[in-house]
């Protein structure tokens, strides 16, 4: 959709072997420099991500902890089979999809409705609510996980006292002491910091529905909630899609917020959790890198999901035209 | 637009702006309380007082927390800027040339961007450890890489996609030199889009705690978020509530100051690189 990219010389959209020999030369000239410019950037990413997880791989094929390097051997699958039959595995999968599911269908929810207003605010407040809604997304997920955790803590909280009149919460109520409870916590924490992140993606899809629609099915006589379902959202599935991919992903590889304010307890042990757990806690490196690839292997599974069930035209999110 | 609705659009804008400050107030308000104020069960200390950031500034959560923030100034800039380097030649590449592998690349840097960290930090662990990167600072500003690259490849490329590169030639038949017409129309036009994605680059590596607490064990490299994980775990200090709220604070402060100066920079990048196409 980009409609400014420059046009390109039209020596290098003729067929090469149409074109006379200069110009070819001069599409191989730009191929090459491509790669020149492009490539340097290709190799890092490439040595920073594809390296390591295939040595992951490789390490999960072995028996082997760090503490005791002497008896490491190869085991083949063996670890992915402990990994895969154990039941703390499952419980961190369960987890995991649990606190996706709540925060992503929250967040597409209520980052709509942010999007609403920011779309329709009065001109004299936008810049300030664009202000305040991007501060949540730049703080540090510690930061935010710490502000959240010390809201709810026993000790330094005021929400108990604040919200006792509500049947369930008193002054001793521990709100990590339990599953449920801290699961809502980590999920409210979750929420806060990257709604604003969908609400600006689906901001800039809703700036996308033409115009033109809107008037016309005003004039047809569409109602609000009509026009809602029948124009807007399906004009913006695109940039709900997008939205709802990144945020799933990353919903997925939650961490940060579970260690600081539960680390793990209770069984709000994530993926991720476990896979650091593993590895760097325990040394267990063997199982550690069987973890990591099954998380890997989860969100590749996630992505290929979206794109082919939703048809999430990811030439969208790559700002390809 | 009536004044009734008008009025409702005012109390939307209000109820998002509280509920984007609400948590920071909050934290904001903790960092000034006392010791024996933390547990007053109030949002509000009942007096002020600035123990805690003497503590974390002066204090003896000092050793931990100052060293932690010069290794995060230091190695997110410097992970920031080799990103936007790199990523500056490959988004130019991307935007005006024609050449086979475009596709490619722009698709790595997707599938890197959803990469999961801890899948990399395992085998980083061990492979640090083995060639000596662990707990350095450019043990750090590798694996931030692949946080800063993909996002800045894919900003940076919406955005020179934008620029209009004819103007280039329209100074040069003007008779500008082929540098004075790259200096003169291309950086000022690109320069923003540079920018932009730098900062964003900058909050992802600056948000970073999963590489920071595993490729880390000491002030030599020891980034802010992972000092600050440690505050609760260390007895060094009684209660570490207090002196990790004045942390965060201090953290959070360049944040704020980006987000008010550049917020609308800050929207443009995040929605280009994803939503527009």
């Amino acid at each position: 959709m980009t409609t400014t990219v420059p046009p390109a010389p039209p020596t290098t959209r003729a067929p090469a072997h149409a074109a006379p020999s200069g110009a070819s030369d001069r599409a191989k000239a730009e191929q090459r420099l491509g790669w020149y410019l492009a490539g340097p950037a290709f190799a890092v990413m490439l040595l920073v991500t594809a390296y390591p997880i295939g040595q992951a791989v490789y390490q999960s094929l072995f028996a082997y902890r760090l503490t005791d390097p002497e008896n490491r051997r190869f085991v083949g699958l063996n670890n992915y089979a402990v990994v895969l039959t154990d039941a703390i595995w499952w419980q961190s999968i369960a987890t995991t999809v649990l606190i996706t599911v709540v925060t992503v269908a929250v967040e597409l929810v209520l980052g709509f409705l942010l999007a609403m207003v920011m779309a329709t605010a009065l001109r004299a407040i936008r810049p300030v609510v664009r202000a305040a809604i991007l501060l949540p997304y730049a703080i540090i997920t510690v930061v935010s996980a710490f502000a959240w955790q010390f809201a709810f803590d026993l000790n330094s909280g005021f929400v108990n006292s604040w919200f006792s009149w509500i049947p369930g919460i008193s002054a001793t109520t521990d709100w990590f002491g339990s599953f449920g409870s801290s699961i809502t916590v980590i999920c409210l924490a979750e929420i806060w910091k990257t709604t604003p992140f969908i609400s600006l993606l689906l901001l800039a899809g809703l700036a996308q529905v033409p115009e033109v629609l809107q008037e016309a099915a005003k004039v047809d006589g569409a109602t609000w909630w009509q026009r809602m379902w029948r124009v807007t959202i399906p004009n913006m599935k695109a940039a709900i899609m997008v939205a709802l991919l990144f945020r799933t992903l990353d919903a997925f590889r939650v961490f940060d917020s579970i260690f600081v304010m539960t680390a793990g307890a209770n069984g709000t042990e994530s993926v991720s959790f476990l896979a650091y757990r593993q590895t760097i806690a325990r040394l267990e490196v063997g199982l550690g890198s069987a973890v990591s690839v099954l998380l890997f292997l989860a969100v590749v599974l996630i992505a290929f999901g979206f794109i082919r069930g939703f048809k999430v035209d990811l030439s969208q999110a790559r700002g390809e035209k | 637009m009536s004044t009734k609705e008008r009025n409702w659009w005012i109390v939307a804008g209000v109820l998002i702006i509280v509920y984007a400050l609400f948590p920071i107030a909050w934290i904001v308000s903790l960092s000034f309380k006392a010791p024996a104020d933390i547990a007053n069960g109030q949002f509000l200390p009942t007096v002020f007082t600035w123990q805690n950031y003497s503590q974390i500034l002066t204090g003896d959560a000092a050793s931990l927390f100052l060293p932690a923030l010069r290794n995060s100034f230091g190695i997110c800039l410097i992970a920031t800027f080799l990103a936007c380097i790199l990523a500056m030649f490959a988004a130019y590449a991307i935007a005006r040339l024609n050449f086979r592998g475009k596709k490619l690349i722009l698709s790595t840097a997707l599938a890197v961007a959803i990469f999961p960290v801890i899948s990399i930090v395992t085998p980083l662990f061990n492979l640090w450890r083995l060639i000596g990167l662990y707990d350095t600072w450019l043990g750090l500003i590798i694996p931030y890489l692949s946080l800063t690259l993909p996002l800045s490849i894919w900003t940076m490329s919406a955005f020179f996609r934008e620029i209009p590169w004819e103007m280039e030639q329209a100074a040069q038949v003007d008779g500008a030199t082929s540098w004075q017409a790259f200096r003169k129309v291309i950086v000022p036009l690109a320069a923003p889009g540079v920018f932009t994605t730098a900062i964003l680059a900058f909050f992802l590596a600056w948000n970073d705690f999963v590489y920071g607490i595993s490729l880390t064990s000491t002030n030599a490299a020891r980034p802010v978020p992972a000092a600050l994980g440690l505050f609760s775990g260390a007895s060094q200090f009684e209660d570490p509530t207090g002196a990790t709220a004045g942390a965060a604070v201090v953290v959070t402060i360049p944040v704020i100051i980006l987000v008010l100066i550049f917020q609308r920079r800050i929207v443009s990048g995040l929605t280009n690189g994803a939503v527009k196409g």
